[in-house]
């Protein structure tokens, strides 16, 4: 028996929906030559096999929301030589992170007969808030050619091309017309990361911001526009609290003119 | 020499007709999604024909015209530069072998291209971008294989849009260089169009489709209709002393002013004809044998394009702005001997904060902190 040297990945689940990773299985072709590159060690999404650690790279999809998570993610850190995040869910605390500006037991009040089987965090939070994260992959979902190029990176030892600049560019690269300025729909392209291709002006709709703050985000700017074009605090505040409602400055921005917050 | 001639409406029909039987593949301006862009076009037929458009700061909207004018819009969102110097670009890939490894040129010939309606202010962002990506020290072979036999039909202003100020920039309304043919679009009493003719590509194109010699009387009616252009300028600027008035003023406090509202988002650039600004991405493939050496338009509002050893030089807003505005309209003058803005508004209109290049202007010259500006 040979011993296998290829590099050995795992991906990991936390409080997520699985769609991050069901990108890395959406690689349909590029899936082979994958395999042929790393020893896909731990992937129950994809396979019951499951070889033991330590691992090369570890992808982490979904957010910490339980006291078991929390341990969880420590033995995972532990183990593994390079820790990738993947999507929103990790990297901001996922669409769940909107209970972290509620009260987490009146809501288990009304939704679980038995709130008192559910041993649950305050708070929904990003993997980086807990353990040294090496790379955060933004995105609700990650998009697969960013995923491919961020373990290729770390395959090949060098820095993973992902920009952190707006949507704009992406936009403007595709020769999408803007909504804003065209046709007065709001649009959250200008503070959010790049990452997408712009599919959604690309489809004449408005950017909802899934990769999160690009990393100059004038979010009180563009609020302020939103105002002045006569929508309200609430829907302000609706707008920047989706995906990436725990990543700053989304978080507070939101919060800033969400009427329910006021005083 | 005879120099300015008439067609109908079927005589440039024909002419782009010809045009297109030369092998070459016609730009022009078409409406999609609520704007009127460049793209691919087949003939006549795909023209905006009684469309106009209707732009301020931030805000663009198309308008219906009852004169069935083909060319009766201003600036586009999109600038003719994704065609000579495209958005992304494969440079070369390099493939691993035994002996090291080897590098394959990815430049494909460039399609053969005809641009259809080009503005006098585009035609001077053309030679502000040959000045500066063929005619320095470096010089890009990519731009170079795509401007080499491009053939140009220029459209002459009739009317000036809210945010335009290429009067201001001397560079329009009336091109009168840069040019194969271009045509002045006349509505009264009919329909046509006066030619003038710019080089001997355009003269030879002219001779393959009924046209007539122009009279006076049109030739005047042409420059009549760039004048109204003129004195319907949106926008204006004052460009005296424009380089020492920014240089002195690196301090002025309207740089963090306008910095509240700037985005960062970096669609001025984007849209901006004269801007060249690219960044280099390397990929591999996964088993590490290809590498891939990409290029695609940058901007310096990202932070990342003043990342170099250390850290980030321009880390805020108001650094990049600055940095922008200056380039324009001083830093260009000492390194191509030309002002980089010619007055095509786009970076007013689609900036979607609405931030207005003339007004900055205006108000860093109005509040000049000691003197930059002024006579010597
Ligand atoms: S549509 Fe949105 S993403 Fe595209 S340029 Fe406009 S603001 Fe930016
Ligand atoms: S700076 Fe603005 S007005 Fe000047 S050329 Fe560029 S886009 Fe046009
Ligand atoms: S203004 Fe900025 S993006 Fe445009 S050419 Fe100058 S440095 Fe490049
Ligand atoms: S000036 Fe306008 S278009 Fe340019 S980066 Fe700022 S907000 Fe964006």
């Amino acid at each position: 028996m040979t011993l296998d040297r290829r590099p050995r990945l795992a991906v990991w689940k936390f409080a997520s929906c699985d769609g991050c990773q069901l990108s890395l299985l959406d690689c349909e072709d590029e899936l082979l030559a994958v395999a042929d590159a790393i020893e896909i060690a731990h992937f129950p999404e994809a396979s019951r096999r499951s070889v033991e650690g330590p691992y090369d790279l570890s992808l982490v999809e979904g957010s910490i929301t339980t006291p078991r998570d929390l341990e969880r993610i420590r033995e995972i850190r532990g183990i593994s030589r390079t820790l990738v995040t993947i999507g929103a869910c990790a990297t901001a605390g996922g669409i769940q992170a909107l209970r972290n500006y509620a009260d987490i037991k009146e809501y288990m009040s009304i939704v679980y007969a038995h709130p008192e089987y559910i041993d649950v965090l305050a708070r929904a939070t990003p993997i980086a808030d807990h353990v040294p994260v090496d790379f955060e992959l933004r995105g609700c979902p990650v998009n697969k050619q960013q995923l491919l190029e961020v373990v290729n990176a770390f395959l090949n030892g060098r820095p993973p091309a992902i920009p952190n600049y707006s949507v704009c560019l992406e936009c403007k690269r595709r020769a999408a017309v803007c909504v804003m300025v065209a046709h007065g729909t709001p649009c959250l392209g200008p503070v959010t990361q790049a990452g997408c291709g712009a599919i959604c002006p690309g489809f004449t709709r408005g950017c909802y911001g899934c990769f999160g703050p690009q990393d100059t985000p004038n979010t009180e700017s563009l609020a302020q526009a939103w105002l002045r074009a006569g929508k309200s605090g609430a829907e302000v505040a609706r707008v920047f609290h989706t995906f990436n409602c725990g990543a700053e400055p989304f978080a507070s921005t939101g919060k800033r003119h969400d009427p329910n917050h006021q005083g | 020499m005879e120099n300015r001639f008439l067609i109908t409406l079927e005589g440039l029909g024909a002419l782009l007709a010809e045009l297109k039987g030369m092998g070459r593949t016609l730009i022009g301006p078409v409406v999609r999604d609520g704007a009127i862009v460049y793209d691919e076009i087949t003939g006549l037929r795909d023209l905006p024909a009684g469309w106009g458009d209707v732009q301020e700061a931030g805000r663009y909207r198309l308008e219906k015209r009852d004169d069935g004018a083909l060319f009766a819009y201003n600036s586009s969102p999109m600038a003719w530069k994704r065609f000579l110097h495209p958005p992304a670009l494969t440079l070369w890939k390099a493939r691993r072998r035994d002996d090291g490894f080897r590098i394959e040129s990815e430049a494909q010939a460039p399609p053969l291209h005809a641009f259809i309606g080009v503005r006098a202010c585009d035609l001077r962002a053309i030679a502000i971008q040959d000045r500066v990506l063929m005619e320095d020290r470096f010089r890009d072979p990519h731009y170079a294989a795509r401007r080499r036999d491009v053939f140009i039909l220029a459209a002459q202003c009739a009317q000036a849009g809210n945010t335009c100020f290429c009067a201001s920039m001397d560079s329009g309304p009336r091109a009168t260089q840069g040019f194969d043919l271009a045509l002045t679009e006349l509505l009264h009493p009919e329909h046509r169009f006066l030619l003038e003719v710019g080089s001997e590509a355009g003269g030879r194109l002219l001779s393959r489709v009924p046209h007539q010699v122009a009279g006076e009387a049109d030739w005047a009616a042409a420059l009549q209709a760039t004048e109204n252009a003129r004195a319907q300028m949106g926008r204006h600027v004052d460009t005296r002393n424009i380089k020492t008035l920014l240089y002195g003023n690196a301090e002025h406090p309207r740089w963090e002013e306008t910095a509240q509202r700037c985005l960062a988002c970096a669609n001025c650039t984007m849209v901006c004809p004269t801007c060249f600004c690219t960044a280099i991405e390397d990929h591999t493939d996964l088993e590490g044998s290809e590498a891939r050496r990409v290029r695609h338009w940058d901007s310096c509002f990202t932070s990342q394009f003043s990342h170099i050893h250390g850290g980030v030089v321009r880390a805020g807003i108001a650094s990049r702005y600055r940095q922008w505005l200056t380039h324009k309209l001083a830093s260009w003058q000492d390194q191509f001997g030309t002002l980089g803005c010619v007055g095509c508004g786009r970076c007013i209109s689609w900036c979607p904060e609405g931030i207005d290049i003339t007004e900055e202007l205006a108000v860093i010259r109005a509040q000049d902190q000691n003197g930059a500006g002024e006579d010597a």
